[in-house]
């Protein structure tokens, strides 16, 4: 078996028949990760020795029998994660050398099944960006063209998952962060609904839409990281009680009865020709599998990335005040007074995204202001979530492209003027709304700048609040019609 | 110069700390003795990147039983919000506080004549503290989470002594109801007051409020805004004009100090707590909170002059002490209920204002010695009741009685075995005590031809005798009446 | 409608980020940007509307009245910069 693009359930048949051990898994991805990761920066930091010795307790609770989903599993996590002793830095020099004391509920779950941890991914400093060109460690490359980017926040991680360095990763979203990296990267992604799955533990960007997923090789793989994440954490009380499904189980029920929506303002002016291609190639699809394909749809999308734009800043500006220099983290060796050990602790520390965010947030919550910004805001945002409400009486899901564009070249994104705010509308308005949504490959196509390369394109399946099973369905019903999601860049066989 | 007459006006902002055994948002221990610094911390509540706060139920509970307490109505919606400013002692660099939806919403109290609105209470969690230290400071999070309840009065306030005694009446009624010690000295009980001065007869708010922080026990409160208030009724006279402004009371000096005057108002950026769902409450959870009130000081104090018959001084003395007024209700129960068996219902007014007397008197002269609790001691109530009983039987004289208690209080048992082990029975049968007489009489018979002929007050060396002949034990009302009779 | 320079730099100060004079006019037409988006928003009838708070609909979560030691209280004080004791410190105050 090739273990570098295997899926969690053949890692997990490999290691239950005793045809390779935990160990052994983890030095080979660890191996893999020595060599190509100097090029393609995904990792900020290999965690080796936690490594083989979580692999090792995982083969002994092997031995033992006791084995979970993800036991001997490795994984990485992007660097927002909080992991106990484990630098975690947010891609930010305000963090650098920063040891959280305690572990994320995500990376604690984790460690109860014993899956295994190779290492922090890049991405966007604070996850603030579409392509980790905000990390002070420099971006990720993409494995499938090492001078374009990957997409962001999470594109160490999806970049890590596409090269084959790792068998799955956790990833978070707020606005894209997911489906975007994933769609650019040729894998799958799971946002999950807000709620689901714990933020406890993961720093924090815009505290009401902040979801805590993975990237993964198939919808079936996210489905048991799903099962192993999901429920209600007592220390997140934003974590529903909703019951977690055996996701697994009803993945197989088809797409006959399905009732598919495409909304036609996902499919605007500006989407790449071949992105819409393959996209309306994986509609057709479904429809052959048995689903109904009906036109919807949503006229307030386009609000969604105004009303993203004084939400997230506003959050974020509060989310990253204790980033002061006094309990942990950089600070200033030179201040003359306490106003100073602020202001200049921050100035050094923070990358110029997150200032603007922060400055952008505090005007938009200052007095005068919050309520015809901030609270106006939420009450658009409120009529958001009416509009896929009433979408999803019509219709089970809907599918639209993951983003508008393949990957761009790194430091292009100046030149891209609408770079990013296109694709802000076919993820943000879902993302506000706290909704379920999958990202899985759906082809391959040619960026608009021309060059002569297949880039891959992602599809993106959106359900309602707590609809999980029905986009893990839907997902991997495509996924057996289709080997997209097998594909492997070229340059990472060995 | 002119010489206007000027009345005060006073509102109070007060700080309660709830007595929770854990933090508002997590769960390090809510303890305010806590004396190694950094102690009572955990991810939530140091601020660490990425932890999230979960509110405790019981400080809401607690919360709202204050503001039915104080009158308030309990609005069915309330949430928590930021309040973003930045400070060492903050660790979020935000509060978790409340802005436009408080948990309590107007409410009112009932002072010696007069109504003292509330504004409103709400919740929040406590800073930490910093010490300082030369050029810099300390910084101590143990305290950093703690819930503190803000309780904000409307200016009703007329004299540095209105505000006193309310501040006074909250501790009491913080105490009764079990949610803070409201010790000002430890810093469980907190006011802020705003202070300013109009003339006379004026139904106006004055343009200005001067706001004044750091008065850290009851009678600083009263002396700082005694000071502040002729401060400002001075300038106004000389022709001074009054702005807004922060001013600290310097306890030392026994002056208020200008602070520095803030170029901008503090802009907190108000915005509802993403990381907290909204609370709900359904009326029956309001009315079951109401039926849960304990009896108030205000209650307690009505209760005891009517039911009881004591003075207003006397029951105040009592209510001051939740524990103590309990105790004596406890020791009263027992009385009353000999009262219906002895048939003697009409005396309890009298035995409760006995037992008021040994409580206040001796019993909590005790209770200093060793700063006991009342019902903390050696001395069950049932015993002490069962002392009162046997004093008004005549069985043991009342300085015996307080032999009694002492020994009570230090070994505990009950009064008449002590009474037997200590020879401290009084002896009131009559024919003993009269055999006892006629000795004496015949062997003083110069004293007794002296009150025979006018000196009554001869009778006060012969009661001493007999006194002496029985060792002190006979009761001295017996052997003074029995003299007399035989005297003639 | 447009922010000043002296407002930004008040947002600077709230914020408590030093700017440069560069980054000061960088961030003030950032934020005239963001003025034009409200203006945008402002067109959308919410009459009646509340703000959306949280997307779950949960109400009245909380947590027990038990305390716990978290154990950690070592290894918070070690990340502090700069420490005294078992104190965090600040080097300056104002």
């Amino acid at each position: 078996m090739d273990y570098a693009f295997a899926t969690i359930r053949e890692l997990r048949q490999a290691l239950d028949d005793k045809e390779v051990s935990s160990v052994e898994l983890a030095k080979f991805f660890l191996a893999r990760i020595k060599k190509y990761n100097p090029e393609l920066n995904a990792f900020i930091t290999i965690t080796e020795d936690e490594a083989l010795a979580q692999a090792g307790d995982a083969d002994q609770a092997i031995a033992r029998g006791e084995v979970g989903l993800l036991t001997g599993i490795p994984y990485a996590a992007k660097d927002l994660f909080s992991t106990r002793g484990i630098a975690t830095t947010a891609a930010s020099r305000i963090l650098e050398n920063f040891l959280p004391v305690y572990d994320a509920t995500t990376i604690a779950k984790l460690k109860e099944q014993r899956a295994v941890l190779l290492g922090k991914t890049n991405l966007d400093q604070f996850a603030h960006g579409s392509s980790t060109e905000t990390s002070c460690y420099g971006p990720s490359k993409n494995p499938w063209d090492s001078a374009r980017m990957p997409g962001g926040s999470s594109g160490g991680s999806t970049a890590a998952v596409a090269a084959g360095l790792a068998p799955f990763a956790l990833a978070t979203e707020t606005g894209g962060s997911i489906r975007q990296p994933a769609s650019l990267c040729g894998i799958s992604g799971w946002k999950p609904t807000y709620g689901r799955t714990s933020r406890f533990g993961v720093i924090a960007m815009t505290s009401s839409t902040d979801s805590i997923g993975t990237v993964a090789r198939s919808a079936h793989d996210l489905a048991i990281t799903a099962e192993v994440l999901s429920g209600h954490d007592p220390k997140d009380a934003t974590t529903g009680n909703v019951p977690v499904m055996d996701y697994s189980a009803q993945l197989s029920a088809g797409l006959k009865g399905f009732k598919i929506g495409v909304p036609k303002e996902y499919f605007v002016e500006g989407i790449e020709e071949d992105v819409e291609k393959r996209v309306r190639e994986a509609i057709a699809v479904a429809k052959d599998l048995g689903a109904e394909i009906v036109d919807v749809d949503l006229p307030l999308t386009g609000f969604g990335s105004l009303v993203y734009a004084i939400v997230t800043p506003s959050e974020v500006s509060s989310n990253l005040s204790r980033y002061d220099g006094i309990r942990y983290g950089h600070v200033t060796a030179e201040a003359k007074d306490l106003f100073e050990i602020y202001t200049k602790s921050r100035r050094e520390g923070f990358g110029d995204e997150a200032k603007r965010r922060i400055m952008t947030g505090t005007y938009a919550l200052s007095a005068g202001y919050r309520d015809a910004y901030y609270l106006k805001a939420q009450k658009v945002r409120r009529l958001l979530v009416q509009e896929f409400e009433q979408v999803f009486k019509k219709v089970d899901i809907l599918l639209c492209p993951s983003s508008p564009n393949v990957a761009i070249k790194l430091g292009s994104a100046a030149d891209n003027p609408l770079f990013g705010y296109i694709a802000d509308q076919l993820n943000i308005p879902g993302a506000l709304a706290g909704l379920a949504a999958l990202s899985v490959p759906c082809g391959f196509g040619r960026p608009k700048d021309g060059e002569a390369v297949e880039l891959p394109v992602g599809l993106q399946i959106i359900g309602p609040q707590w609809g999980e099973q029905k986009v893990f369905q839907v997902g991997h019903a495509y996924q057996q019609a289709t080997d997209w999601h097998k594909q492997k860049p070229a340059g990472f066989q060995n | 110069m002119n010489d206007l007459k000027y009345e005060p006006v006073i509102g109070l902002e007060i700080h309660v700390q709830l007595k929770t055994r854990s933090k508002m948002f997590c769960a390090s221990a809510n303890n305010p003795d806590e004396a190694a610094p950094n102690t009572n911390i955990c991810e939530v509540c140091s601020g660490q990147p990425g932890s999230m706060p979960v509110a405790n139920r019981e400080a809401v509970k607690k919360s709202i039983m204050v503001g039915l307490a104080l009158g308030c109505e309990i609005p069915e919606y309330s949430k928590f919000d930021r309040k973003n400013y930045f400070y060492p002692d903050l660790p979020k660099g935000y509060q978790i506080s409340q802005y436009d939806q408080p948990l309590c919403g107007k409410g009112e109290v009932v002072l010696g004549g007069s109504k003292i609105r509330i504004t409103r209470a709400h919740l929040e969690e406590d800073a930490g503290k910093l010490i300082h230290e030369g050029a810099g400071s300390l910084v101590d999070l143990n305290r950093a989470g703690v819930p503190l309840l803000e309780i904000v009065t409307e200016p009703d306030f007329r004299t540095p002594a209105e505000a006193k005694e309310f501040l006074q009446d909250l501790q009491n009624i913080v105490r009764y109801l079990g949610v803070s010690d409201a010790d000002m000295e430890k810093g469980h009980l907190r006011c802020d007051a705003n202070v300013s001065v109009r003339r006379a007869g004026e139904k106006v708010l004055p343009p200005y409020k001067v706001e004044i922080k750091n008065m850290n026990s009851f009678r600083a409160v009263e002396a700082g805004l005694d000071y502040e208030i002729k401060r400002q009724e001075e300038a106004l006279k000389t022709g001074g004009e009054l702005l807004n402004e922060t001013r600290g009371w310097d306890e030392a000096k026994a002056v208020t100090v200008q602070q520095r005057i803030k170029e901008e108002a503090q802009d907190y950026r108000y915005f509802p707590e993403p990381d907290l769902p909204a609370l709900h409450f359904e009326k029956g959870y309001i009315e079951e909170l109401r039926r849960l009130l304990p009896e108030l000081p205000a209650a307690k104090r009505t209760r005891f002059m009517y039911e009881f018959g004591l003075s207003k001084k006397d029951a105040d003395v009592l209510i001051a002490d939740k524990n103590l007024a309990g105790f004596f209700e406890q020791v009263v129960s027992e009385m009353q209920e000999w009262a219906e068996e002895e048939g003697r219902q009409d005396d309890i007014k009298k035995f409760a204002k006995l037992t008021n007397n040994w409580i206040v008197g001796d019993f909590q002269a005790l209770l200093k010695t060793t700063n006991q609790d009342p019902q903390d001691t050696k001395i069950t109530a049932e015993n002490l009741a069962e002392l009162i009983k046997m004093i008004d039987r005549g069985e043991v004289s009342g300085s015996a009685g307080k032999k009694i208690l002492s020994v009570m209080f230090e070994k505990g048992g009950d009064p008449s075995n002590i009474a037997v082990d200590e020879g401290l029975g009084q002896v009131s049968d009559e024919s003993e005590i009269a055999a006892v007489v006629e000795k004496i009489i015949s062997e003083n018979s110069s004293v007794v031809a002296d009150y025979k002929s006018g000196k009554k007050q001869a009778i006060g060396f012969l009661v001493g005798k007999v006194m002496a002949e029985t060792k002190g034990k006979a009761n001295p009302q017996v052997v003074n009446k029995i003299l007399q009779e035989k005297l003639g | 409608m447009s922010i000043s320079r002296d407002e930004i730099k008040h947002i600077a100060k709230l914020a408590r980020i030093e700017l440069s004079d560069t980054e000061l006019g960088k961030f003030q037409a950032d934020l005239n940007k963001v003025l034009g988006y409200v203006e945008i928003l402002k067109t959308v009838d919410t009459t009646g509307v509340a703000p959306l708070a949280t997307v779950t609909g949960l109400e009245n979560v909380f947590r027990e009245d038990v305390a716990a030691d978290s154990g950690l209280q070592k290894a918070i004080i070690d990340n502090a910069p700069v420490k005294s004791g078992r104190f965090i410190k600040v080097k300056k105050i104002l």
